[in-house]
């Protein structure tokens, strides 16, 4: 059986102030996630669940439903208010959240990958393709000239993106192909952890089956465990061997993907479901 | 006895559908063992629940009551309807296979891969699971020119054929079947048949749904005799 890589538990993440009052009037029964009483926004509460080696979990729900929110607290863009993660590299184990500046940005330049939705978040629109991806194997321990080259090479490759694009400026790539050479990017230091928020969303149809067939092959030869958020159904039923569904912050519904989509528990899944269909 | 792969015992599936607040009774009261190298049929009509077994044996349904003893390569004994979902996703990866009417893929792979890929997953070489995808093709009687071609465009049977293929190349210890020959025409059906035959001499257990009583008379070792679920009392007030 394969090896468990992250374990969140009970993952909590409040915009404001906070009060006593605020987890117990949001959420999908109160319908809201913010707070009536002090207005903070509880875009995250109690949020757990394990990954395991090599496995791809999805993370559906509608805007604000906090499934973003998780994979940038754990990709540090965001601190939580509470709970943990813990991490298990090859031969060590990680709290994520008792790591002082410094190991959270070594974890998140060698050990972890991040592919945003909005390709200027994960992007240097000030240096070529090969240079973004330089500049991330620069922070880790690559420091060869010739060295970093030829894998910027082979990874601009391997995402497909044009081998004679390389010295040119993603600004002026396609939507489709700014989220390769972000691909690439992330997948430079080889991380055994990829975190993709809404990579396809807003692509042309062609574009987006090429994008997900790329991510499923990078998993089938590298073996990384991905975490997969986005709003489209179909996305989680060709990627996702398991999802969370998402509410106002709270996962209401765990299971098998197919299970999810076939068998949904609780009535907002239903509904989701049904609408898709 | 030691060959029993699977022992269903009391399977039932209902939905609570929210939106209506309503029960949808699918399958009641179902009994069924499986035995190594045999196949055991699903018969009866339409809601009976037939497929609803299978999808409840793969963990597509959350089984609503029942026990489903699976007894692994290890000869360890698990109830399906509880374990975990890695466990399960493990055994589907190794073990227990099913072939559905539908066929999901990635968009752009050529149905020689959209086969190879169970055995890929499971650490095979590409060239060598390659090799296999393509013997099974040509024994199912697929057309070379399509091999190299996505299924999305493939006509029923061709799809179906395809999916058939997939869910055999990995050669799992327990295969649900779910009208595996309804659009293919004679012919082809017998190319069917002699590899369901195959497995079964190589210790396969089977559930089988079939369109046509002819297979299951061929083919069944044990066959098992579903009736649409009966509405209990209470459902029925609800319903009315």
């Amino acid at each position: 059986m394969s090896r468990k890589i992250l374990e969140v538990n009970s993952l909590t993440k409040i915009h404001g102030t906070g009060c006593p009052l605020c987890l117990a009037s949001t959420g999908p029964e109160a319908d809201t996630n913010i707070c009536p009483y002090c207005g903070s926004v509880v875009a995250a509460h109690g949020v757990s669940f394990d990954l395991y080696q090599g496995e791809i979990l999805g993370i559906i729900g509608e805007s604000g439903s906090g499934k973003s929110t998780v994979v940038k607290t754990l990709y540090f863009d965001d601190a939580p208010s509470a709970g943990e993660a813990v991490f298990f590299d090859e031969d060590a184990q990680y709290d994520l959240y008792s790591l002082n500046a410094a190991q959270q940005r070594s974890l998140r330049n060698k050990r972890f990958g991040m592919v945003y939705q909005n390709p200027h978040l994960g992007l240097n629109f000030n240096v070529s393709a090969g240079g973004n991806i330089a500049e991330r194997l620069l922070m880790s321990d690559v420091a060869n000239y010739g060295a970093i080259r030829e894998r910027a090479r082979n990874l601009l490759v391997r995402t497909e993106v044009l081998e004679n694009r390389m010295d040119e400026n993603p600004k002026k790539f396609s939507g489709g192909m700014q989220q390769r050479v972000q691909i690439a990017k992330a997948l430079a230091t080889r991380p055994p952890l990829l975190y993709l928020d809404e990579v396809t969303t807003g692509l042309d149809l062609s574009v987006q089956a090429a994008i997900l067939d790329l991510i499923l092959e990078i998993q089938h030869e590298l073996g990384t465990a991905m975490i997969v958020v986005t709003h489209d159904l179909g996305v989680v039923r060709l990627l996702a061997g398991r999802t969370l569904v998402m509410k106002y912050g709270r996962v209401i519904e765990t299971g098998l993907t197919d299970q999810i989509l076939e068998d949904p528990q609780h009535a907002y899944t239903q509904r989701l479901v049904a609408s898709a269909l | 006895m030691d060959d029993i792969i699977l022992c269903v015992e009391g399977y039932a599936k209902q939905f609570y559908l929210h939106s209506r607040q309503r029960l949808i009774p699918s399958a009641a009261q179902v009994d069924l063992t499986v035995r190594a190298g045999q196949l055991t049929a699903l018969i009866g009509p339409t809601g009976a629940g037939k497929s609803s077994v299978l999808k409840g044996i793969y963990r597509t349904y959350l089984p609503s009551a029942g026990r489903l003893i699976y007894t692994d390569a290890h000869g360890h004994k698990l109830d399906l309807a509880l374990a975990g979902e890695h466990r399960i996703l493990e055994l589907r990866q190794r073990e227990i296979g099913f072939v559905t009417q539908f066929l999901h893929c990635l968009p752009r792979q050529p149905a020689l891969d959209v086969v190879a890929e169970p055995l890929v997953i499971r650490g095979a070489t590409r060239e060598a699971a390659r090799k296999q995808a393509a013997d099974l093709l040509e024994r199912l009687a697929v057309p070379q020119r399509l091999w190299g071609v996505p299924p999305a465009t493939f006509s029923g049977g061709e799809k179906q054929r395809i999916n058939l293929a997939r869910g055999l190349i990995a050669r799992p210890r327990l295969l649900l079947l779910d009208e595996p020959t309804a659009s293919l025409d004679s012919a082809t059906t017998e190319h069917v048949i002699t590899l369901i035959e195959e497995m079964k001499q190589d210790g396969i257990g089977m559930i089988a749904i079939f369109h046509h009583p002819a297979l299951v008379e061929r083919l069944a070792d044990a066959v098992v005799a579903l009736s649409p679920p009966v509405i209990a009392g209470a459902l029925i007030e609800t319903i009315a």
